[in-house]
């Protein structure tokens, strides 16, 4: 990829669904770009589409017509072993109820996306280590989730998410479950991703206020984004 | 691809406590069907032990032409007399045939389990009868004197049957026997016989000079065909010549196979059942985990871990329920004496014998149900849409 050309570009994109013999359009034709190291809130009404893109963009749902390039590469025609090797390689999911896996701790949970790599055990241990340090749950590291506070099970997800060093995060309501002040740790925790390690990070949210914390807010409404400015 | 299918196994087998309830009753229901294949073949190997410890390849025994078993045979004193003079029989200290007349009635006693009557071999023998089954042994008391009503019991009617204990008197029909002695044949069906003088049984229930069987020893098993070849061809003996091992393996083999044919289908039965209950199991453990498994695909995990996965788990419950079934039915039933109706309608007393064969067997049947259980749920798993990581 070179300097100029986005991390990800969406060309004519449609998503639909066919719900008995009705088919409901959630968005047409859509064209977009996004810049490598941008921090993008995804705002709209439910059933906007919000979510349906983030997993466009993150290859765990295929459009219906259009097409999803990502650093220059088509990925929505991919096979389904193909795409599961590029989410791997690139992608990192943040989930509004973290998707933690209750029975192990958070290390053997923040492990799993380098059990996809060719890392040795002492390169994966250091790997969990770094990445349960930058959100601040190096201390938790043998705790379960159960043992867990909400906001402390978003950040060992978030610790999962980076751990195998992906270019993008996708976010869906990560505070979504969260108090006001949680909430805002874990978006200044996002903040630091983007700015000091240079995460593409794109988060679906309904939040104003989550919102605010991204440098770019688009709303979506009736199929079409509307940018808002930001200073 | 084995880091994956690793780490998504030991995440199954991790979380089978949090459905403890699910798991336990597949592991139970197969539990079950084990233990009923299991109790089966128990029985089978139990009662065909019993017969085979009964027969010896060295000894004769000769039946009416035609007579299936003891009971319908018939022997007269004349061939008797002629088998006596027959080669291939070996002699005694006395240098006189070791040749036992023999003659069995069907008596009945009060069974101390159940407290109902059943039927009992009351046998008449001559003098070399003892003799001639090679693992007699008196246990107590001495053996019973020609010509009175005196009884010698096996041990396994001692154990099951009330009223013979040594020296208590029991009426068998319409007379009175005294108890003067117990004896072991190291658990054959012979244990389940009552012993007395030949003479005192044809003369208290009026059966003449005649008896039903002739047994004989052997100068060794291969003279079988001499003692039989000399009975073909002698026109005064009309009678079938057999070991005894041939003999008791002809009888026994009807009642092992209908035992053994009433197990396996109803096991059959039963693992379909339970087989069901896997399968729910199962469906239950993947929907249970659907989130947990469209997160790992969201993740970059393939499927195939995921089927592996839940194959190991449907295939672990289903062991331990093999283990468990062989496990409750050797503590339950290994040993246990039963008793069933024999050849000759009378009670055959043994005991159940969990075999490590019959266990292993059980065991391979819970596999196949575990297999065949957790088939369908695995591929399920393996195809869990990954939009389910937004479920909650």
């Amino acid at each position: 990829m070179n300097a100029t050309s986005p991390l990800y570009e969406l060309k004519d994109l449609s998503k639909r669904y066919t719900r008995g013999k009705e088919t409901v359009t959630i968005f047409d034709a859509l064209d977009m770009t996004i810049s490598a190291g941008d921090f993008i809130a995804i705002m709209g009404p439910s059933g906007s589409g919000k979510t349906t893109l983030l997993n466009l963009l993150g290859g765990i749902d295929r459009p219906s017509s259009g097409e999803v390039h990502f650093e220059g590469q088509r990925i929505d025609n991919l096979s389904q072993g193909k795409l599961a090797k590029w989410r791997a390689a690139h992608a990192g999911f943040i989930f509004q109820f973290y998707n933690l896996m209750p029975t192990l701790s958070a290390a053997q949970n923040v492990e799993l996306p380098l059990l996809l790599t060719r890392l040795s055990g002492k390169a994966r241990k250091d790997r969990v280590k770094t990445a349960l340090d930058i959100v601040g749950m190096g201390d938790r590291a043998r705790h379960r989730p159960g043992q867990l506070s909400g906001g402390q099970q978003q950040r060992v997800a978030i610790a999962r998410a980076i751990v195998a060093d992906p270019k993008v995060l996708l976010a869906d309501e990560p505070t979504g479950d969260l108090d006001r002040s949680t909430a805002d740790e874990i978006l200044e925790t996002l903040q630091l991703l983007n700015a000091e390690m240079g995460k593409t990070i794109i988060m679906v949210t309904h939040d104003p206020a989550a919102a605010s914390h991204a440098k770019r807010e688009l709303h979506l409404n009736k199929g079409r984004f509307e940018e808002k400015g930001k200073a | 691809m084995f880091k994956q299918t690793t780490a998504v196994t030991l995440l199954n087998l991790r979380s089978i406590p949090q459905r403890w309830g699910m798991s336990l009753a597949t592991v139970l229901s197969i539990a079950l069907v084990v233990g009923v294949l299991l109790g089966f073949m128990a029985m089978a190997s139990g009662f065909r032990a019993t017969v085979d410890g009964a027969g010896s390849d060295d000894v004769a025994i000769m039946l009416r032409g035609g007579a299936m078993a003891e009971m319908n045979s018939n022997v007269s004193r004349d061939e008797v007399r002629l088998l006596e003079a027959a080669p291939g029989i070996a002699a005694g200290a006395q240098g006189d045939p070791l040749i036992s007349s023999e003659l069995y009635v069907v008596a009945d006693a009060l069974r101390r389990t159940t407290g109902t009557r059943s039927n009992l071999a009351l046998r008449g023998l001559g003098l070399h009868g003892p003799e001639l089954r090679p693992q007699f042994s008196l246990v107590e008391g001495r053996m019973f004197e020609p010509g009175a009503a005196e009884l010698v019991v096996g041990a396994s009617v001692q154990r099951e049957f009330e009223g013979f204990s040594l020296g208590e008197t029991v009426r068998l029909g319409p007379n009175e026997w005294t108890v003067v002695g117990i004896f072991s044949t190291g658990g054959s069906v012979f244990d389940s016989e009552i012993w007395t003088d030949l003479g005192v049984v044809q003369n208290l229930y009026q059966r003449g000079s005649g008896v039903q069987t002739v047994r004989a020893r052997l100068t060794s098993p291969d003279d079988i065909e001499v003692l039989r070849e000399h009975v073909g061809n002698e026109p005064r003996l009309n009678l079938e010549v057999l070991t005894e091992r041939d003999y008791f393996a002809r009888s026994a083999g009807g009642t092992v196979t209908l035992i053994e044919w009433a197990g396996w289908p109803l096991a059959i039965l039963m693992a379909i059942g339970a087989l069901a209950g896997a399968w729910n199991a199962m469906y239950a453990s993947v929907d249970a985990r659907t989130r947990e498994l469209a997160t790992l695909r969201a993740i970059g995990f393939g499927g195939f871990p995921a089927f592996i996965a839940a194959m190991v788990e449907a295939i672990v419950l289903a062991f331990l329920g093999g283990l468990v079934g062989a496990g409750a039915t050797w503590l339950l039933f290994d040993g246990v004496s039963a008793s069933t109706l024999g050849s000759g309608f009378t009670q055959i007393v043994f005991a159940f014998a969990v075999t490590p064969g019959a266990a292993v067997q059980g065991v391979i049947l819970a596999v196949i149900v575990g297999v065949l259980g957790g088939f369908v749920p695995a591929i399920r798993a393996a195809r869990i849409p990954l939009l389910a990581v937004h479920a909650d």
